[in-house]
């Protein structure tokens, strides 16, 4: 008994060394995101959950904001932002002495001006002499900071970034991409299933192998189909409609095979009960085929949504990447390669990206699951 | 274009698929009659109609592709004079495609046995445990991530600072922790390809995971209790009635992460862009088809090859297929 | 109504031969019962009259009219599978008005035809209701009112009644005899147990590996089996067979060796037989009575008894065959005791050695 529960415990403690494992890092991207922008870059994402005692330079305001009381001239601000919740403990006037004063304490620079700053940030300024810089001196302060979290990164990527066209086009590129090799797949099954023609066996044979063909292999002709069409008709080569073919053409050989799979499990006798009763084969797959398989239509269109939403090289490949046409992990990928300092649109903009699939994710995994399981294998 | 215009043209798009089909089968309704010489010529038709837009796409974007790439291989850049085996040639040559052909290898070697492997021993311990579906759930969660997405995670992961500076990156801050030097990760030859493969491994594991819970459903229960009957241990139970059970799954399993891995592109394109000595197959090729204006002809030969790699398990397939179909 | 001419049909499956040469005349307005046993053909027999299976050769006729190349629809068939077949999708009013709609009936017609059929086999209950939510003896109801709803010529039954238990099936089939009659339709009706048969039919058919083996009246398969198979087939428990030699022959008698001294004459003949020829000597265990002196003898051990309340089986053995007698009442006859059966001349059948009927 008690060898027993030691084992569990023990294998209790290794699958949650795994989970988190697993969700570390993705949780810390979820943090990044919602983290203030300047401290991102300078402080782990870990930190910002626990108060951290954080050191940081501030610079008092200039000449312009200066005001005459009792014979002095006073500037007053307040260091942080409204509500950011820190609390100075110590500060300084000197990069070498951050420490020096305690809160409350009055700092004396070298011009005799003096300066007291307050707990929530809050300094005064004090000279007896007119300010006469256009900036003011800096401030050293040490500060405990409590964990705090804003949406602003996700306002700025959405509407400065470009991420919510992206956004936008992405969700132009995936969903045709996804229904219409469902629709033409769907017929395609069927008839391999149960129409009689010539060849049905070749055809299934050609669509196996083309289950795991690399798409790299069509990349190179089917780039100059679309530049020779385009030169042809005057036409864009990398369009929309371009990107849905590409997309209905990779995925055309997995969506069948699991719909024909699929199909094939219906019963027999129903199908044949249906001809006597005088249906058409068109009437068959209306009324019969479509209405059963909606379960299987479910996990395939979640299956190829995900494929397209995810897909980088097609998208790279068949668009131009402008703004009207640029889907978003193309613009991730942009972003990493010319803003991989601006951590904060990196951030944010990946977790835009993964909305959608993470919605789909768990809204549906059910479906999601039971698609991967029948067996697919994407070329 | 704005979002009008473009639920406009994805509308269109879609709606012209749903109406080629029903048009297509009205009007043969329509034309229809009972004759018996015309029903063999309807059914004919109607056959037609249901195949034509998938066989025509898949003649245009998978059949004709091939056998072009083929052809382009043995032509120069532009895809305009016979050049023989030149393309073979130089890619033999070629330090780069050794590189990638090595580094493609090593992928093949390491993402498929570490992603089966951990999903077998996730799956099994999370059989038995009350939370066990929550914790698959977080570990199947990356499969829902882009590549690019999951390479942005990651970067946070590898990020790094100088010695004296604070880390940002986690894996830096804890080797920092244990009072090691920072590293730069993914700019160390050999092994940060390891560090890119963990994040497809970090991916890939989910799918193995959910396939061999599936699986684990099926061992018969009977099996494994009369096992402990017999005073089998939990560890010989797993070795000589879990793993003979799931072979045929830990084989599929392998097959579909070995695919994926062979033209595996995203994730070197997107974290070193195949820089540091981390290039594969997939962006050498990438690289040639724009490189210069595109030189269609390395290209192809970059395309064969990673073809080459995944047309045994094509025989396969449809040698399995072949054998269904006789029962 | 319709009758239905089969005249000399062949079907293959790739190389396998499992309808040979088949020609059956069905009556308009009979019912008609497949029988045979499991793989000799029968369903793919009714799924070439109901057109979803293609003919290699030979003609199959309804009406007058050669049907080899029409599809189901325009035969005016309707169909009840083994498995229901009912769409799962559909509530049962659906699942029956399925046909109707196709065919563009008028909203009312439809209506009132699945009304009339729900009203004949009593489930007007259930009409609103999924497949799923049904017992097995609703659905094989809604099944069967799928075909009533469409007035078809002729009905096409594939062992409609094997999924159900023993006593819904005894209910079913008194319901289908009633509904042959209200309906007057042409019955072509598939099972592989006799007693459905027996009751059932007007016609029977019974099928060996793909060859028609006999066909006609119950009574007359009962009583006149062409062969060896048909003799051990129809009628249950199964016929006695015991090995034995013709003894001598006349021109209306044979007689035949009974194991031991005794023989006896049995009233049948056939041409090709000689004396000396061995044959099997078939008698029905309802035909064998205990310690009764008749025609002809044996004695024999009993091994075991099998009281039913209505009747007793003994099972006793003779020179290594095994003999079933079927007495009426509670016997008080004990394993290992010995009896003597008895039986009459008039009830033997004999076999020759290619299993045809002595006439
Ligand atoms: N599609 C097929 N392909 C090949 N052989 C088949 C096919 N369908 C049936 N057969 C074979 O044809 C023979 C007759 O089959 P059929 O279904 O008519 O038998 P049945 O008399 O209905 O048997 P049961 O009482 O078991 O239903 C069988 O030997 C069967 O194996
Ligand atoms: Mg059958």
């Amino acid at each position: 008994m008690n060898k027993v529960s030691l084992r569990s415990i023990l294998s209790q403690l290794l699958l949650l060394l795994f989970v988190i494992i697993w969700i570390l890092p993705t949780f810390g991207l979820f943090i990044s995101s919602l983290r203030d922008k300047d401290l991102l870059a300078i402080s782990g994402w870990w930190s910002a959950l626990t108060t951290t005692n954080v050191n940081e330079i501030y610079r008092m305001q200039g000449m312009d904001e200066q005001n005459q009381a009792d014979n002095y001239f006073i500037i007053t601000d307040n260091l942080f932002k409204k509500n950011s919740g820190k609390k100075i403990e110590t500060f300084g006037i000197t990069s070498k002495k951050i420490n020096e004063f305690k809160v409350g304490e009055v700092a004396i620079f070298k011009d005799k001006s003096t300066v007291t700053v307050n707990e929530d940030g809050l300094y005064i300024w004090k000279s007896e002499n007119e300010f006469t810089k256009k900036k003011g001196k800096r401030l050293f302060i040490t500060a405990s900071s409590p964990p705090s979290f804003t949406f602003d990164n996700y306002k700025e990527v959405l509407f400065q970034e470009g991420i919510g066209q992206a956004f936008v086009n992405t969700i132009a590129v995936a969903l045709p991409s996804t229904l219409i090799p469902l629709i033409i797949c769907s017929y395609f099954a069927y008839a391999l299933t149960w129409m009689q023609f010539f060849g049905r066996d070749t055809l299934l044979a050609i669509i196996i192998a083309s289950l795991v063909v690399p798409l790299q292999m069509s990349l190179i002709p089917i780039l100059t189909i679309y530049n020779d069409f385009g030169a042809l008709f005057g036409v864009a080569a990398k369009s929309y409609p371009g990107v849905w073919m590409a997309h209905t053409g990779f995925g055309l050989a997995s969506t069948t095979f699991l719909l024909r799979n699929f199909i094939k499990s219906l019963p027999n006798e129903m199908m044949e009960a249906a001809k006597v009763d005088g249906a058409s084969h068109y009437d068959i797959f209306l009324r019969i085929i479509i209405p059963l398989s909606i379960p299987a239509f479910a996990s395939i269109f979640i299956l190829q949504f995900l494929w397209c939403w995810n897909d980088l090289l097609v998208g790279l490949v068949f668009l131009d990447q402008v703004p009207s046409e640029i889907i978003l992990t193309a613009k991730l990928k942009e972003l990493l390669g010319s803003r991989g300092e601006n951590w904060e649109i990196l951030t944010t903009g990946a977790f835009v990206s993964m909305t959608v699939p993470l919605f789909i994710f768990f809204a549906l995994q059910r479906y999601f699951i039971r698609g991967l399981v029948a067996g697919s294998v994407k070329g | 274009m704005s979002i009008l215009d473009i639920s406009l043209i994805v509308c269109l798009g879609i709606v012209s698929f749903i109406l080629y089909f029903h048009i297509s089968n009205y009007i043969l309704d329509f034309f229809g009659n009972n004759n018996l010489k015309r029903i063999k010529f309807e059914n004919s038709i109607r056959v037609l109609i249901f195949i034509a837009p998938a066989c025509i796409i898949l003649f245009i974007f998978i059949l004709y592709p091939v056998f072009e790439t083929i052809r382009l291989s043995f032509y120069d850049k532009f895809g305009r004079e016979f050049v023989g085996l030149y393309n073979y040639n130089w890619a033999v040559n070629d330090p780069e495609f050794k590189r990638s052909i090595f580094n493609n290898l090593a992928w093949l070697l390491v993402v498929p046995t570490l992603s089966t492997f951990f999903g077998l021993i996730i799956a099994n311990l999370a059989d038995r445990i009350w939370w066990g579906s929550i914790a698959k759930s977080i570990i199947f969660m990356p499969m829902a991530i882009s590549f690019v997405g999951a390479g942005v995670i990651w970067k946070f992961i590898y990020e790094y600072r100088g010695p004296g500076d604070t880390q940002i990156g986690l894996l830096n801050a804890v080797i920092v922790s244990f009072g090691y030097e920072p590293q730069a990760w993914l700019t160390i030859p050999i092994w940060n390809n390891f560090f890119l493969m963990a994040i497809m491994i970090w991916i890939q594991t989910g799918l193995a995971l959910v396939i061999f819970s599936a699986a684990l459903r099926g061992i018969p229960k009977e099996m494994i209790e009369a096992a402990r009957i017999d005073g089998a241990s939990e560890l010989k139970i797993f070795f000589s009635i879990i793993i003979p059970f799931l072979e045929q799954t830990i084989l599929v399993i392998w097959t579909i992460i070995t695919i994926l891995v062979l033209k595996i592109f995203d994730i070197i394109f997107a974290m070193t862009n195949g820089e540091w000595q981390t290039g594969v197959l997939a962006n050498l090729m990438y690289d040639w088809m724009f490189r210069g204006g595109g030189d269609s002809g390395r290209g192809s030969v970059l395309a064969i090859v990673i073809m080459i790699g995944v047309f045994p398990i094509m025989a396969w397939n449809i040698y399995k297929h072949k054998q269904e179909q006789k029962i | 109504m319709a009758d239905i001419n089969i005249n000399t049909v062949n079907k293959y499956y790739g190389d396998v031969h499992v309808i040979k040469d088949v020609s059956l005349d069905i009556k308009s307005q009979s019912f008609t019962v497949l029988v045979g046993p499991s793989g000799c053909g029968k369903s793919t027999m009714l799924r070439m009259i109901a057109g979803l299976e293609d003919i290699n050769s030979g003609t199959i006729s309804i009406d007058g009219q050669v049907v080899n190349d029409l599809p189901p629809k325009q035969r005016n068939i309707a169909m009840v599978f083994q498995s229901y077949a009912l769409y799962p999708h559909m509530t049962v009013f659906d699942n029956m008005a399925f046909g109707l709609k196709l065919e563009k009936r008028s909203k009312d017609e439809i209506n009132e035809r699945v009304q009339e059929a729900a009203r004949i086999l009593q489930i007007e209950d259930y009409l609103h209701r999924k497949p799923k939510q049904l017992s097995g003896g609703q659905r094989q109801r809604v099944a069967i009112g799928r075909a009533i709803t469409r007035k078809p010529k002729v009905f096409l039954f594939d062992e409609p009644l094997s999924n159900l238990d023993a006593a819904l099936r005894v209910q079913m089939r008194v319901e289908l005899a009633k509904l042959h009659d209200q309906l007057n339709a042409t019955m072509i009706y598939v099972t592989h147990d006799q007693t459905e048969a027996m009751t059932l039919a007007n016609d029977i058919v019974v099928l060996d590996e793909g060859i028609v083996s006999q066909n006609g009246s119950p009574m007359d398969l009962y009583h006149d089996p062409n062969n060896l198979f048909v003799g051990g087939f129809i009628g249950s428990p199964k016929m006695n067979f015991i090995s034995t030699k013709i003894t001598s022959k006349s021109s209306d008698k044979t007689e035949v060796d009974l194991m031991g001294s005794a023989k006896i004459s049995i009233p049948k003949t056939s041409a090709s037989a000689s004396e000396g020829d061995a044959v099997q000597l078939g008698i029905r265990p309802e035909h064998l009575t205990v310690n009764a002196d008749s025609d002809g003898s044996w004695e024999s051990k009993v091994f075991v008894v099998e009281k039913l309340g209505s009747g007793t089986f003994l099972y006793l053995e003779k020179e290594g065959e095994p003999l079933v007698v079927e007495t009426e009442g509670d016997s008080n006859i004990k394993v290992g005791d010995t009896v003597k059966v008895g039986f009459s001349a008039s009830h033997c059948h004999l076999f020759d050695s290619s299993q045809q009927a002595f006439k």
